[in-house]
Parts: structure tokens; C-alpha cells; sequence
């Protein structure tokens, strides 16, 4: 297929479709509104149903109900949303019941803005939701990679019967590219024997629950999640090196801004600066590996984490870098957006001594 | 020899574990009566509150989801919506359907969503230790009402079956009762009424039933039900308020 020029929402909106998804609950907020009314108007078409709900918190719990019936089922929003969604979110976790989750940050807190941002990292990749769990968090950095990463959202979603997250920026929401539509590898896939679908008298009632009242039955349960999220630390973890080897200075960046960094990159290189980029692609599990061994590389003399955040994932960056090496930290918030130059300017004073 | 009387194939062998004298028991084997009835069992996808009732998933013999506090509605909603065939029901209290869920029935109700509710009204929260609900009657006291319902601080309580009547896709609205087997079997017929007219697919049906809770109203099971009689009824009048033949 020939690459076609797509908004970002609506890219993933497709693929989300392309890769199975039918039914689909969501409420307006900006900047995301375009996942909805595209699949509004195309999920009628492939015999699916959109639904809009009253609200982020009914549109979540129909996606535990729709999930819980065996379909593949999206919703998407955008930060205040997202916090609306989190009760359902840790549910869906608990139940454990594959789904997936767009989130389109803008800048917060409260109302913050409606501008691209990436101020819920902590949100994404630390709960949100109450109690112990995790979501696999895919952070795209173009609109070809959010289509891509959308298919294989829902597969992994089934393959671990956990919701997925597809943390983009208003940037990546928003802004057209080029994008072709092609077939993700087939994974295997389990059978949804647990999903409700009327015994039809063939088999035990299956039910959809994240209850244990007995401490000991709740413990083991988080213990079975755990072991299931260590298994997908070490299958499912993305990331790209970008110009590592060698490094003098190494930025960690994601998402929209890991774009503005590989810029500031090839101009720090016109000027005999060898620097190099860790992007997680996968925000959940955080690539901490390969953190470590950046810190573990003689070139390298310091990370510098670029976000659109007053720093989130830096911890993750620290954590992994493990004092080996110091982690500075530059960023942007509220909706603005770091130039080439300010990241720049900001590497040299790193690499020049400056704490 | 003969058998003359045996439970409803609609629930598990699982012992309830509700209070002596508190009523979920009876409105739990008149869905499940109903469900076998219309051979609905094998058929049906039930949505559990939170709540007194949060383990219905263990009574009822047909697949189950636990919902939040609240969201039976909207998680039935999406149930219903990728098993249009299958019966789905909510089985949900005061608390949950009146208070915290309100956004979710109310709007399950206007959506027309082809599901049953069952709402088992007994003017308190029951499993959290007997506060206030928006069904608690004035003067009543509740834990956090220790002097009983102020109207002036906490206003009156919620009559959810005429405010949902209002709602053209609410096609059938009925209040009954279970204190007496003359209302037992009327509840019951209302349930089965419920649950027909989700299957011949005209839109949102509810039955409130009015209940007990003899532990957080500090009675015996008897003078609940004499009370309940006395105090409920006369604030939640039963009878239907909406059927699906008015529509036509």
C-alpha cells in the first residue's frame, strides 16, 4: 500500500480498527476528539459499535463490560480523562482483561491546557489508579509509529490480558504524516475462555472480578500479576539507540520531544559534540537496560532526559543510571514545547560542568 | 419419591451470606425463578454492585461481572452492546444505583440500553455499617445521621422509579415489595415482566424493589417488615409507571 497522509488520531483511530478493535467508548475532550467522531462514523461500517458515554468514568467501565465479554474494545482521552478513567482502569487491571487505553496528554494539572504535553508519565507508568499494577505503556513518536504500535497494542493487550496504553502528545494527536498500513507480526494468541458470553449451559458461569476478600487470596493475586509483568519487562521492553555508541553526553527522551532531541543531536554533532539518545518506546516497562549500559560506557560522561514535563521520567532514568553517571534533567510544560536550540545550549552547560 | 419443591436451577449451591431477615435472599431466588422460567439461565450475563449484594457473582448460576461501585450500568451497557442476544441485568442497592451511580442508570435509562436492573431499595447502606443513602426517609437515623434525616441539611430522599419513568427509553418502571408472599408474587411477576421486555428488545426496563435491613435498622425481621410498610411505602408508592404498551 502507498503511504497516505493521515492526522495522528485518526491514523491510530484506523488501526485500532485494522487490528480487530469493534467497539469502541468514549467522551469528547480535546486534543483527541478525532478518535471518536472517526470512529463514530467507521466502526458502523465494519459492523462494530461506537458508543459515547455520559461520562470518562462510563466510558471505561463499558469497556470493562465489552472487554469482559471477549471483544477488543478501545477508548482514548486526554489527561483530565485519563484521571477520570483511572478507577476503571485499576479494575480492569485487577480483572485483568485486555483493552486498550489512548491517552493524548495535554498540560496539567487540573484544566491545565489543551497543548501537547507529557506530564503524565508518572500517571501511565505508576498507578493512576489505586492499588499495585501496571499498564504496558507505548509512547510513539510519529504518527507511522502509532499506527504500527496501535495493531500490536491490542495483541499484546490479549496476549498478557492487560490494558494497554497508547500515551501519545497533543503533537502526535494532532500533526499529518505519512503513513502506511501494514500487517503487525501474528503473535499466538490465547483463547478468551474467561470471557462472559452465556455459559450456554456447556460449561462453569465465568466472572469478571477484581474482589478478594481473604488477604491471602488478594496477596496471591498481586503475586500472579507480578510475575505476569515481569515476563513482559523481559519480552515486550521497545527502545531505540540512537548515536549511543560513543557518546559523550547521552539524552533519554520519548514520544514528540525524542524528535526535537535527535535535531539538537546532528547540530551538536556539526559542532564535534558526539551525543546520543536512549528513547523508550515502551515507557512501561521502562528500558532500563539499556540505561545501564549506557552508564556502564567509558564515553559517556552524563544523561540529560529531555521532557515535556517538569520531570517525571527522569526518576526512571536515575533508578537506572544507578549514580553511576549523573542524570540531568531539561524540560518544557504546560503545553510548550523545547526547541533544538534551548536542548543544545542546555547539553553544552551539562557537558561544560554545570549542575 | 416425589420431588415437591426444588431450588431454582438460577442460582449456585454457594449459602448466601446475608443478615437473618434482610430480603436480598428472597429477591435473588425471584430473578433466578424468572431467569429458569423463560430458560434465560444459560443465556443471561449478570452485572454485580458494590454493595451488600458485591457477591451476587457467587449466587447467580449464569456468567457475572463485578463492577465498581456504581458503573453496573455502564459496565452492562457494554456488555450488552457486544452480546446484543445474551440477557444482561444489574443487580444493584440504593447506595450505589441512587447515589454514586446515579449518572450511569440515569443515562443507561435515556440510551434505551437493552438490560434489566434490578434495585433493591432499603433506604441504607447496608455492607459499609448503615449511613445515610439518598432513600434514607426523613427522621430516619442512619450512622452518619445520627439524629435522623434532616430534610433542610441532606433533603429528601430519591424516588428513582418516577424520576427514570421520565425517561422516554425507560419502557418499564415498576415498584414492588417483598414483605408479604401476596407482594412476593407480584414482585415476581414484575421481574418477569422486566426481563421480557428486554428480550423482545424495547428498551431499558427496572424493577425497584423495596427491602429490609433489620441489622442497620436496629429491628427484628419482623418489625422490618411491619416498618417497612409503614414508613416506606407511603414515600415510595408501589406500582408500575411504565409499561411498554403506553408507548403505543
Amino acid at each position: 500500500m502507498a503511504k497516505e497522509l493521515w492526522k495522528g488520531n485518526e491514523a491510530i483511530a484506523e488501526a485500532a480498527i485494522k487490528a480487530g478493535c469493534r467497539y469502541f467508548f468514549g467522551y469528547p475532550i480535546t486534543p483527541q476528539n478525532e478518535i471518536p467522531e472517526y470512529m463514530s462514523l467507521r466502526l458502523p461500517q465494519e459492523g462494530g459499535v461506537f458508543l459515547q458515554a455520559e461520562s470518562e468514568v462510563a466510558a471505561i467501565n463499558m469497556v470493562y463490560g465489552g472487554a469482559g465479554s471477549g471483544a477488543r474494545v478501545m477508548t482514548s482521552s486526554s489527561s483530565p480523562g485519563i484521571s477520570l478513567k483511572a478507577e476503571g482502569i485499576s479494575y480492569i487491571a485487577g480483572a485483568e482483561l485486555p483493552c486498550v487505553i489512548v491517552n493524548i496528554v495535554r498540560g496539567g494539572p487540573g484544566l491545565g491546557g489543551i497543548q501537547p504535553a507529557q506530564s503524565d508519565y508518572y500517571q501511565a507508568t505508576k498507578g493512576g489508579g489505586h492499588g499495585d499494577y501496571r499498564l504496558i505503556v507505548i509512547a510513539p513518536s510519529s504518527v507511522q509509529e502509532a499506527v504500527d504500535l496501535t495493531q500490536e497494542a491490542f495483541d499484546m493487550a490479549d496476549q498478557y490480558r492487560i490494558p494497554v496504553m497508547i500515551m501519545g502528545d497533543g503533537m502526535i494527536g494532532q500533526m499529518m504524516e505519512p503513513v502506511e498500513f501494514k500487517p503487525v507480526a501474528k503473535r499466538v494468541l490465547p483463547e478468551k475462555t474467561w470471557a462472559t458470553t452465556g455459559t450456554g449451559g456447556k460449561r462453569k458461569p465465568n466472572v469478571i472480578n477484581s474482589l478478594f476478600i481473604d488477604p491471602q487470596e488478594c496477596e496471591n493475586h498481586n503475586i500472579k500479576l507480578f510475575k505476569k509483568y515481569d515476563e513482559i519487562t523481559a519480552n515486550e521492553t521497545r527502545v531505540e539507540n540512537y548515536n549511543v555508541e560513543g557518546a559523550e553526553i547521552v539524552f533519554v527522551a520519548y514520544g514528540t520531544t525524542a524528535r526535537i532531541v535527535k535535531n539538537a543531536i546532528n547540530t551538536l554533532a556539526k559542532e564535534g559534540i558526539k551525543a546520543g539518545m536512549i528513547r523508550p518506546i515502551t515507557l512501561w516497562p521502562f528500558p532500563t537496560a539499556a540505561v545501564e549500559a549506557a552508564a556502564d560506557q567509558a564515553s559517556v560522561k552524563a544523561f540529560l532526559t529531555v521532557e515535556m514535563s517538569m520531570g517525571q521520567m527522569i526518576d526512571d532514568v536515575k533508578i537506572a543510571a544507578n549514580g553511576k553517571k549523573p542524570v540531568h534533567f531539561y524540560g518544557r510544560t504546560g503545553g510548550m514545547i523545547p526547541t533544538p536550540a534551548a536542548i543544545v545550549e542546555h547539553a553544552k552547560k551539562v557537558l561544560g560542568g554545570a549542575k | 419419591m416425589a420431588v415437591v419443591f426444588d431450588k431454582t436451577k438460577g442460582l449456585t449451591d454457594k449459602p448466601f451470606h446475608y443478615c437473618p431477615g434482610c430480603t436480598h435472599g428472597i429477591i435473588h431466588r425471584l430473578v433466578a425463578e424468572v431467569l429458569e422460567e423463560l430458560d434465560l439461565v444459560d443465556n443471561a450475563i449478570g452485572v454485580a454492585p458494590v454493595g451488600c449484594a458485591v457477591f451476587c457473582y457467587d449466587y447467580f448460576n449464569c456468567d457475572m461481572h463485578e463492577a465498581a461501585h456504581g458503573r453496573a450500568p455502564a459496565v452492562a451497557s457494554g456488555v450488552k452492546r457486544v452480546h446484543p442476544d445474551k440477557t444482561v441485568f444489574t443487580y444493584q442497592g440504593d447506595g450505589d444505583l441512587a447515589s454514586i451511580g446515579a449518572a450511569e442508570i440515569i443515562h443507561s435509562a435515556m440510551r434505551g440500553e437493552k438490560f434489566t436492573t434490578i434495585f433493591v431499595n432499603n433506604a441504607i447502606y447496608g455492607m459499609t455499617g448503615g449511613q445515610m443513602a439518598p432513600t434514607t426517609l426523613v427522621g430516619q437515623k442512619a450512622t452518619t445521621a445520627p439524629l435522623g434525616r434532616d430534610e433542610n441539611h441532606a433533603g429528601m430522599p430519591l424516588r428513582v422509579s418516577e424520576m427514570l419513568a421520565t425517561i422516554p427509553k425507560a419502557v418499564f418502571v415498576e415498584r414492588v415489595s417483598v414483605h408479604d408472599v401476596k407482594h412476593i408474587n407480584q414482585a415476581k411477576k414484575a421481574i418477569k415482566k422486566a426481563f421480557q421486555t428486554q428480550m423482545e428488545g424495547k428498551g431499558f426496563s427496572i424493577v425497584e424493589v423495596l427491602s429490609t435491613c433489620p441489622t442497620n435498622w436496629g429491628k427484628t425481621p419482623v418489625e422490618s417488615l411491619k416498618w417497612l410498610q409503614e414508613n416506606m411505602m407511603p414515600y415510595f408508592p408501589l406500582g408500575n409507571f411504565r409499561t411498554p404498551e403506553e408507548e403505543k
